[in-house]
């Protein structure tokens, strides 16, 4: 294709009447690493390794003979390797009476998080569902409390609820801490469950109520399988949470219920003996690992999850 | 000199090529607009000129400099931007003046500045209003204001008006053609609307495909449209075309449409010689088809299809054989549906096209 | 369900008001004493030190990690390479028990043990940084740890932020001829209001109800240097067998929040009242 009646330039001269013999600019300008390129990648790398040395520094201990630990060098790389630690961590170390390591911690973590997971979200989609589709009387306030209700600091409302559960005869059970997590996870997992069905266009539920849908049959045949994405974002958020807590665990749970975190606090902090640094390392790892694997497997949704929680409100 | 000048340009965007070794210049106190359909090209060639896209190759200049390897804010420019892009936490002072105390300019100076573009552009009084207090077109002055305190010499526009209702684009467009005849300054205007194109520009550069099509005043491009794209793309209703090939006899030049009618083109301007046979294009515009009083030489059969009242006056559809045509008829003459009418024509007027090239004859 | 939830805290928080008001030791009692544990509470040199310590730590972590959080923000928002990567490292101590951050934390910062005896070993033996040591700076060692565990999520919330404002107002900007600094400061900045007071709000209920961190740390020591409200409610209610007192401070503790999101869901009703007024 021709172009049609271009103007020509009158008798333009590209070279300016400059008396340097520098290049003409021409085409895409010369990258030079500037200062300011350096500065920010400097910046970043530093601050990742702000943020990496304690995991460094963990996995090293963990991996080191406790005579090398007493000398120090906590930077250093193992002179021997050694995987005694873990071993001692998981099945030997001594958390107050017993010294069973921390492999029965690791199975009441498992049978804590996993029922209170599952039925504080399906609890929590239910409960969204019904907020933002169903106007029903005080449907507001009750969102108003709720939303309150996040925020609050647990410790103000633990003396009740020990009370409160010792009545019951639910104080120290596993059932009464499985009960403990599910209350406290309402607030936010409602939130975040009625802020995402808010988000989804209201003709899908009329047309669904016009087909002649009740209350169940909607949620169960529209709203779940298009909450996905949003029950992998709660499945995460509450996983962590749950398995990261401490305070409930040490109060509700029970001696015989005690999660992987109170276990590691009594590993770590008891004052009787030598400090095993290696094996308290291993087993601050041991912990951790639950809810970092499921952190890097799903980051991507983990972030997405903690923004979805952040536009709300 | 042209007052802007493209030359050569290479844009790419990795290893898609967008504009290919493309020339243009602007003259002084110009009004160019880069007409065409989306991604044709026209807001990168905008970009580039701006310094806010990296070009492969060529150079720009801007009032004699070389500013290829410029920042924006060095290139003389000012820049009008689809949403207005005003600092919406910024009064409207604030919006005005930020750029020049960055700048470090003395402050009776930015207050100089910013009274003399409040005068011009009347917004004195919301010098204190924010963003979200003012109207579509108070925020289109205060956008061009940022650019005028600042004196620039070309300002560019990237498609101002395509968030807008009609009307209040109509507004704006009128607003826009008296500030460019109280300025003076050049300024290159980006647009897919054909008509914000005719009404405002002193010329036209339409772009297809990252090239220039045709660049002429607006007349120009609508009474002799150099390619089949430019005749299809500006004029509305669009121009109706009718397929068949040249047919040379007894030393007149006619054209037999695919059906089989022959059609007179006496007093057509060739630019060349056609072929006797070659496959060609009609193009006729809606308003000059005329279907009363005594046919003249070059003619359609057209079978009423639909009238179309439109108000002032009305478009009227038929049928030339299979081709479909629009014919702008008076808002009180009625036909029948079905009927034949006979279809007459300037032949000087209209526009015929090689059917492989689709360039002009 | 819901009901229950809600339930739960009203009645929750009606009862720990109520029992701030009596003698209450291990077992709930319900005879009154008026305001007596609170005046006892705040004679109590333990309360005063958390409250103290309280607004300290809260205040620098919740501003540490704002700040931070924003630099971290800004700079990832430049089209680094490996930006995935690079958010994952920032992110993942938010996945962390904050016991393992405490007890991470204690090491590194122990005296015989962490940074202090490698700057030894390295040569430099008049270097001295064990906070946790003195009480005096033992709380700073808890605001590092605190800046470690919530910075990466300040940043998420404060990026996020940042990718919503428009790509024009960049543009303009740039034609503007405004530096790019100072373009994040002055202009996305205030327009970033919603992300700060998220990123804000979720700092401060974090920093307020801080009891893991001290507990894995410092154990509020030495002494009771690091004391937080939090630890002495539940110190009261278990150890010390006096919840008359737990309830007295938790009611305290309780305050704060209510004027922090009280005064949060105030300031959006009002300023979107004020945006769709005109």
């Amino acid at each position: 294709m021709t172009s049609g009646e271009t103007t020509t330039a009158t008798g333009v001269s590209a070279s300016m009447a400059t008396s340097e013999t520098r290049v003409e600019p021409r085409g895409a300008k010369p990258k030079s690493l500037s200062p300011a390129r350096i500065g920010i990648y400097a910046f970043l790398i530093v601050a990742a390794l702000f943020f990496l040395i304690p995991l460094y520094v963990m996995v090293v201990t963990s991996l080191k003979e406790m005579e090398e630990i007493r000398l120090g060098h906590l930077f250093n790389l193992p002179a021997t390797w050694t995987l005694q630690p873990w071993v001692d961590a998981w099945l030997h170390a001594c958390t107050g009476r017993d010294c069973f390591g921390l492999s029965p911690g690791f199975l009441n973590s498992v049978k804590i998080t996993v029922p209170s997971v599952l039925i504080s979200i399906g609890l929590a989609s239910i409960n969204g569902y019904a907020l933002s589709f169903w106007r029903y009387r005080g449907a507001n306030l009750l969102f108003g409390l709720l939303v309150f209700g996040a925020f609050v600091p647990y410790q103000v409302v633990v003396y009740p609820l020990i009370i409160a559960l010792r009545d019951i005869g639910l104080f120290s059970t596993l059932i009464g801490i499985i009960a403990i997590h599910t209350i406290f996870g309402m607030p936010i997992l409602t939130l975040l469950f009625r802020n995402f069905y808010a988000g989804l266009p209201i003709e899908l539920f009329k047309a669904a109520r016009v087909d002649g849908a009740g209350f169940w049959r909607v949620f169960f045949y529209i709203m779940v399988p298009m909450s996905v994405p949003i029950t992998i974002v709660a499945v995460i958020l509450q996983v962590t949470g749950i398995w990261n807590d401490f305070l409930f665990g040490i109060i509700f749970a029970g001696r015989p219920n005690w999660p992987m975190t109170v276990q590691l606090n009594n590993i770590v902090n008891t004052t009787q003996g030598t400090r095993l640094y290696n094996v308290n390392m291993a087993a601050t790892i041991l912990t951790a690992a639950v809810p970092l694997a499921i952190y890097f497997i799903s980051g991507r949704w983990f972030v997405r999850g903690i923004a979805a929680g952040a536009v709300k409100g | 000199m042209a007052h802007v000048s493209v030359r050569d340009l290479d844009v790419a965007f990795g290893s898609l090529k967008v504009l290919h070794n493309l020339n243009i210049d602007v003259e002084e106190g110009e009004f160019l607009v880069l007409l065409g359909p989306s991604g044709c090209g026209k807001s990168t060639l905008l970009n580039s000129i701006a310094g806010l896209l990296d070009i492969v190759d060529g150079q720009i200049w801007i009032a004699g400099d070389n500013v290829t390897w410029k920042e924006p804010k060095d290139r003389h420019i000012g820049m009008v931007f689809q949403s207005y892009a005003l600092y919406p936490r910024m009064t409207v002072e604030g919006n005005l003046s930020f750029g020049l105390k960055t700048a470090r300019v003395a402050k009776d100076e930015i207050q100089r500045r910013i009274n003399a573009a409040a005068d011009l552009l009347q917004i004195q009084p919301l010098m204190k209003r924010r963003p979200f207090e003012l109207s579509g077109g108070q925020r289109q002055r205060v956008a061009i204001g940022r650019a005028l305190v600042r004196d620039v010499q070309v300002f560019l526009f990237d498609e101002p008006l395509s968030n807008l209702d009609a009307k209040l684009r109509t507004e704006l467009r009128v607003e826009l053609k008296k500030l460019h005849i109280k300025l003076g300054s050049t300024m290159i205007y980006v647009t897919h609307d054909q008509i914000e194109a005719l009404t405002l520009a002193d010329r036209i550069a339409v772009m297809h495909g990252g090239l220039i099509q045709q660049l002429a005043t607006p007349k120009e491009i609508y009474r002799k449209p150099v390619n089949l794209f430019v005749a299809g793309f500006v004029g509305s209703p669009a121009m109706n075309f009718l397929e068949g090939r040249i047919s040379k006899a007894n030393g007149s030049v006619g054209m037999k449409l695919v059906d089989g009618t022959d059609v007179a083109l006496a007093g057509y301007e060739f630019s060349g010689q056609p072929q006797d046979g070659q496959p060609a294009v009609l193009g006729v515009r809606p308003e000059q088809i005329e279907l009363k009083g005594a046919p003249g030489p070059a003619t359609l059969p057209v079978t009423v299809a639909l009238i179309d009242p439109m108000g002032a006056d009305s478009l009227l559809w038929g049928t030339v054989g299979k081709d479909t045509v629009s014919v702008r008829i008076g808002a009180e003459d009625t036909y029948q549906l079905g009927q034949s009418v006979k279809a007459s024509f300037q032949p000087s007027m209209a526009s015929l096209f090689d059917a492989e090239s689709g360039n002009r004859l | 369900m819901i009901v229950v939830a809600v339930g739960v805290y009203v009645v929750g928080i009606a009862f720990t008001f109520y029992w701030s008001f009596t003698n209450s030791k291990i077992f709930p009692s319900f005879q009154l004493v008026g305001l007596a544990q609170y005046r006892r509470l705040w004679s109590s040199d333990r309360w005063l030190v958390a409250v103290n310590n309280i607004w300290f730590y809260g205040a620098m972590s919740i501003v540490s990690a704002l700040v931070f959080g924003y630099l971290l923000a800004v700079f990832m928002d430049q089209r680094i390479r490996q930006e995935d990567l690079l958010r994952s490292i920032f992110l993942y101590p938010f996945a962390m028990s904050l016991i393992v951050t405490g007890l991470v934390w204690q090491w590194i910062l122990d005296p015989n043990l962490g940074i202090n005896e490698t700057m030894h070993s390295l040569g430099w033996t008049s270097f001295h940084f064990s906070p946790l040591v003195d009480p005096d700076t033992a709380i700073y060692g808890l605001v590092v740890a605190a800046i470690w565990q919530g910075s990466g999520f300040t940043m998420a919330v404060l990026l996020s932020g940042l990718r919503g404002i428009d790509a024009e107002i960049w543009r303009a900007a740039k034609v503007d001829g405004i530096p790019t600094w100072r373009t994040y400061l002055f202009i996305a900045l205030p327009m970033m209001r919603g992300a700060v007071a998220t990123a804000f709000v979720f700092q401060a209920v974090g920093a307020v109800r801080v009891y893991d961190l001290i507990i894995a740390m410092t154990g509020g020591g030495p002494g009771i240097s690091t004391n937080m409200p939090a630890v002495y409610v539940i110190s009261m209610i278990t150890s010390s067998q006096n919840a008359g007192q737990g309830m007295a401070a938790a009611t305290m503790l309780l305050l704060p929040v209510i004027a922090i999101v009280g005064l949060f869901f105030f300031w959006q009703w009002w300023s979107e009242r004020r945006e769709t007024a005109r």
